[in-house]
């Protein structure tokens, strides 16, 4: 298949991008590492009249610390992030969930932020997010604004991103001393996407989980908080963790699809936040 | 003779037989670099792109198709509705008369006036480039009047089910029926009855290159050359001149480089025909390339088989009589051979044991789905899943050990040649041999007390041991029996080996490789006969101006069928060699003896003629033999007096995470007897290739179709494809029985890894999960069936919702098994 006529923008910044988006309106769309978009063009299932290349924006890419945060470029690559040194210390769930994403062509090419503002309640990236309480710059010709997670993703396919604005980097607070993390995603064969996937990060303290933030993806038509299991272990033994992770559903919409009918997505979640907060805390 | 007369001076030094050698693949480099031509790169002066709009619906009437609109796109050429092509082509064939009721639907290239599938034509567009025809594509205004759409097999079977087709009157395509001994009578000595139902899904083959045609009408004196990613352009020749109205001796087929097959190219297309008609209607080339979803739709699916099998037996485990019963989804019309798919497995039931009666019945049913057709094994696989499913399920019934049952059945190494239940004579075979040398390596005493272990420690991960002991029928096949089964054409194969006057080879085979390696192997045989390097043979197939007779590449024949062919041809270019050496010589033929490509005079040893200046003496033909040519070249041609029956035991063993339900293949091992090997390389890819094939149906491919008959899984994104980190590392070893049918000694291998694999992988996750009341997952083996079948036998849940989309869409699902009674 071949994607309809459009008109192509490469972009070499962000104030650039966002004037061609302005110009633009809703006809334009912004293409990152296009692993998304090019099929959804080729498919004809989106016909943009023009496509806002923003992979070569400098300003968009690496990873630098600031503080107590990490700022992720929007269009650092998947294989860049695997490999990146400062996510691999502070943020090493981040890494962790990368690895599992396609295969090695796609992460190539495909970028963090695209992920992000893609979101696929499918894709494994914005769970993390979620669960990393990480917080989305977004600029646009008003300026920029920062978006944190829990209101970034609005619905299936849909976020905070309006068409005339750009995602430009991600901030995620580190991970401090005493954290341990684990990204279980469960799928039928190597390059799938999640039927379910769970992102953990749990801090302990004395034997007993003093924070624990997890991530569901595919639960719903946007990463979903488990909010109930966080709740339960706080300040939960280990041995507490089983007992927590029935809680995993609760509050989710999983959709019943080739892969699986609602019921076993429940229980996988269940299952798969007891093995992933067991091996996050250590355990 | 003079000096200019000499050949020039070949250099053969003492070779080696390279028949029996790993020799790498003459064609990969080649191949694997792309400097090749595949159909969708052929390029012809002027040449137009044919894209095909095709149906949404998987039954609907068709109230008006409207092309004005992408006429007036820029770039346009030509649109046409079915209707404004009745004169370009008729129906379509179906090559197969399997039984007097067989009811042959019409197939038009371009629907006339009802689709009967998502993805059955309705217009197509002619444009200068691809992209221009695929713009103005959407510019065909269509109404479609929506009909019932027939998706389930027993449901289209009950009274008042709508029809897939009005002028038929049924959805009934045929009934088929056949009675070895009384079954009645096994049954009433039986004191054990096993009644099971298996269910064999729909599955899409995926040949890496999916189809393309391209069509080019400006050849000499007014004739056509097709190119087709085909298996077999010599019946795409015969075919196009039937439904196209063109004579055959206008028709060129070439079929280039070819990405696979599987049988979804053993087939005669809508597209072949489209792009032929609108080459003589246009007077111009044009192409078609499928899409990797337009494939899945329009290119035959396989499988699609729900099989009732019964086992009377005894309760010392002796098994006396089968039943088989099966329900086959022919689709929405008949492909090439779709009705006899089912057919040709039915022998295969009884496989490798010693049953006393045996008793067939198979239904063949139209349904609003892609039609079905020949998917690696056709009818054998299925055959296979059920016997070797149902005697896993016996022995467990009887508590006796999955292999011992066997055992106690088999067909026994002293009693070859053996006339089975069917009436088949298997030539030869050692199932004993094979079976103990799969035992020892996969280590089977240690990994059952590791189950047993595993059980006993209620390990949420569990372990499971399947068996598979297969045989089946290939090397298709004695024109003879072909013609009793109501087929249209033979099963012989034809060779020219031919020398070159400069003393190399050319081997000119009918068979058409489309990836198996034929170049190497048939190099092999051909080095081996005439004695002169492997690297002086061509191999020149797959193109009807090349090789006029043929019948192509399917049923594991090429070698077994063709590569007898090739040998008995280069032996009858030895033996015209040696007329004239002798000629030459002065001397007796009887009194030569030939070695390694030299002829000598037996008792004069400096008295000595390579093949390669006999090839040059010939050309010049200065002093010729009585009844010698200018050409030493020799044809032959091969009918096979018999099929071929590979055999082997595969075991697999399984982990099985129940509270997931995800599968893992911990080891797969197989011991394959195809007899004699040409080259144990290519033997060894067509085993890796064929396991993972059956590995793939037994635990990821399914095509799931909706309530609406949209086919679900239209992409590799939803149609599971396992790859490399999918599989585990394959455990392979041999046994060698030759074949007493080919002077070869060879059996088919194209086939025989997917046939063995399947039940061996399903009767390990079954096997795994027994102890906790579970006697069958549907396949693909999914973790949610193996989650669901768990649950279901605990009873704490619905293990198969009807009509989910989950499960196919298709109540079948939800159809009782049998039970053990
Ligand atoms: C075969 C295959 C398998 C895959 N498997 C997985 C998987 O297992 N797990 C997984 O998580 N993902 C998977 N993906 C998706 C992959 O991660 C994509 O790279 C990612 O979803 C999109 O990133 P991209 O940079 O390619 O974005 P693009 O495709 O360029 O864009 C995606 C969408 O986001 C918008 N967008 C992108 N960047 C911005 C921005 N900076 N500001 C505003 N809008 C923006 C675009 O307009 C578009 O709508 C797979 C993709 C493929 C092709």
């Amino acid at each position: 298949m071949i994607p309809a006529q459009f008109d192509y923008v490469r972009a070499s910044s962000v104030d650039e991008a966002v004037a061609a988006l302005a110009e633009h309106g809703d006809e334009a769309k912004v293409m990152a590492g296009g692993q998304s978009l090019i099929p959804l063009l080729r498919l004809r299932l989106s016909y943009p009249e023009v496509v806002v290349d923003v992979g070569r924006v400098a300003e968009m890419a690496g990873v630098r610390e600031d503080g107590a945060h990490l700022v992720i470029g929007a269009m650092t690559t998947h294989h860049e992030v695997i490999h990146n040194e400062l996510i691999r210390r502070h943020c090493g769930l981040i890494a962790e969930a990368t690895e599992t994403v396609a295969d090695p062509a796609v992460r190539h090419r495909g970028t963090f932020g695209g992920a992000l503002a893609h979101a696929d309640p499918a894709g494994d990236l914005p769970a993390v997010a979620l669960a990393l309480d990480a917080e989305m710059v977004i600029a646009g010709s008003g300026g920029r604004r920062t978006v944190p997670a829990e209101e970034f993703f609005l619905d299936y396919l849909q976020t905070a991103v309006q068409p005339d604005e750009v995602l430009v980097e991600v901030r995620v607070p580190k991970l401090g001393e005493g954290w341990g993390y684990r990204y279980e995603k469960f799928h039928r064969v190597a390059q799938s996407w999640a039927i379910v996937g769970v992102a953990a990060a749990v801090r302990r303290s004395n034997g007993t989980i003093a924070e624990a933030r997890v991530g569901l993806t595919n639960m719903g038509s946007t990463p979903v908080r488990a909010s109930g299991v966080e709740e339960a272990l706080n300040g939960a033994s280990l041995e507490r963790i089983g007992e927590a992770a029935d809680r995993a559903a609760e509050g989710t919409s999983a959709p019943s699809d080739l892969n699986g009918k609602a019921d076993y997505r429940e229980h996988l979640a269940r299952v798969l936040t007891r093995r992933a907060v067991t091996a996050a805390a250590g355990s | 003779m003079t000096a200019t007369t000499e050949a020039p001076a070949p250099e053969v030094p003492g070779r080696q037989n390279v028949v029996g050698t790993p020799l790498r693949r003459k064609e990969d480099a080649r191949l694997v670099t792309g400097r090749t031509r595949w159909t969708d790169s052929v390029a012809a002066p002027g040449l137009l792109h044919v894209v095909i709009l095709r149906s949404p619906m998987a039954h609907a009437r068709l109230t008006r198709v409207d092309v004005s609109g992408a006429l007036q796109r820029p770039g346009i050429v030509a649109a046409y509705t079915g209707l404004d092509l009745v004169d370009d082509f008729g129906g379509l064939p179906t090559a197969w008369t399997v039984s007097e009721d067989l009811k042959t639907p019409s197939h038009f290239p371009v629907a006339r006036d009802v689709v009967r599938y998502v993805g059955d034509a309705v217009a197509v567009v002619v444009a200068s480039s691809h992209d221009a025809a695929v713009d103005a594509m959407e510019a065909i205004e269509v109404d479609y009047e929506p009909l019932p759409a027939v998706l389930d097999m027993e449901q289209a079977m009950a009274d008042g089910s709508p029809l897939v087709h009005d002028d038929i009157g049924t959805n009934t395509c045929f009934t088929y029926h056949e009675e070895h001994g009384s079954y009645q009578a096994s049954k009433a000595k039986a004191d054990v009855l096993l009644t099971r139902r298996y269910v064999n899904q729909r599955l899409i083959p995926n040949a890496m290159e999916p189809r393309s045609v391209v069509v080019d009408p400006t050849g000499a004196a007014d004739s056509f050359t097709i190119w087709s990613s085909t298996q077999v352009p010599h019946f795409v020749r015969i075919f196009m001149a039937l439904v196209c109205g063109i004579p055959e001796h206008k028709i060129r087929v070439i079929a280039p480089d070819v990405g696979g097959g599987f049988g979804s190219k053993l087939d005669i297309y809508a597209e072949e025909a489209i792009c032929l008609g609108l080459a003589k209607r246009l007077h111009r080339p044009v192409k078609w390339t499928a899409s990797r979803s337009e494939d899945y739709q329009a290119t035959i699916h396989g499988r699609d088989v729900i099989q009732d099998v019964e086992i009377a037996a005894t309760s010392d485990g002796k098994m006396l009589g089968l039943r088989v019963d099966l329900l086959t989804d022919m689709g929405a019309y008949l492909q090439l051979l779709t009705p006899s798919i089912a057919l040709l497995g039915r022998y295969m039931y009884p496989a490798i044991y010693k049953f006393e009666t045996h008793s067939f019945h198979c239904t063949g049913v139209f349904s609003n789905k892609t039609p079905t057709d020949a998917y690696r094994g056709a009818g054998r696989p299925e055959a296979t899943f059920a016997i070797e499913r149902a005697v896993d399920d016996l022995a467990a019934h009887l508590h006796l050990d999955p292999i011992e049952l066997r055992r106690r059945n088999w067909i026994t190494h002293d009693e070859f040649p053996y006339t089975t239940v069917c009436g088949l004579e298997y030539d030869s075979g050692n199932y004993e041999a094979a079976t103990d040398k799969a035992l020892e390596l996969f280590g089977y005493d240690a990994l059952r007390a590791e189950q047993a272990e595993r059980r006993r420690s209620n390990d949420p991960v569990q372990l499971g041991i399947g068996v598979s002991t297969y045989t089946e029928m290939c090397g298709l096949a004695p024109s003879r029996w072909l013609g009793e089964q109501g087929y249209v054409a033979g099963g012989w194969e034809r060779a020219t080996v031919r020398m070159t006057p400069l003393g190399k080879v050319e081997v000119v085979s009918g068979t058409s490789p489309h990836g198996q390696g034929h170049a190497t192997t048939f190099s092999q045989i051909a080095a081996d006969a005439l004695g002169v390097p492997f690297e002086d043979v061509e191999v020149i197939v797959n193109d009807t101006a090349a090789v006029p007779w043929g019948l192509d590449t399917y049923g594991s024949r090429s070698l077994v069928v063709g590569g007898t062919a090739v040998r008995r041809a280069a032996e009858g270019v030895v033996e015209k060699a040696k007329l004239l050496a002798a000629h030459l010589f002065e001397a007796d033929p009887a009194d030569l003896e030939f070695d390694s490509g030299t002829f000598r005079v037996k008792g004069t040893p400096s008295a000595t003629k390579t093949i390669q200046e006999l090839a040059f003496a010939s050309f010049t033909s200065h002093t010729m033999a009585e009844g010698s040519d200018a050409i030493l070249t020799a044809d032959h041609l091969v009918d096979p007096e018999t099929f071929s029956f590979p055999h082997g035991t595969h075991l697999c063993a399984v982990e099985v995470d129940t509270e997931t339900g995800m599968t893992k293949i911990r080891r797969y091992v197989c011991v394959d007897d195809i007899g004699k090997v040409v080259n144990p390389m290519i033997v060894e890819g067509q085993v890796h290739g064929g396991v993972a094939q059956g590995i793939a149906q037994a635990l990821y491919e399914e095509a799931v179709y909706d309530d609406a008959g949209n086919l679900v899984t239209g992409s590799l994104v939803d149609y599971l494809v396992p790859a490399a980190p999918d599989l585990p590392t394959f455990e392979t070893d041999r046994t060698e029985t030759p074949s007493t049918t080919n002077p070869l000694g060879v059996k088919g291998v194209g086939e025989a890894g997917t046939i063995a694999s399947t039940p061996a992988v399903v009767n390990a996750v079954v096997d795994a999960l027994r102890h906790l009341g579970v006697d069958d997952v549907r396949m693909a083996c999914t973790p949610e069936r193996v989650w669901r079948a768990i649950h279901g036998a605990r009873g704490s849940d619905d293990p198969a919702p009807a009509g989910s989309v989950v499960y196919g869409g298709a109540t079948t699902e939800t159809t009782a098994g049998g039970r053990l009674t």
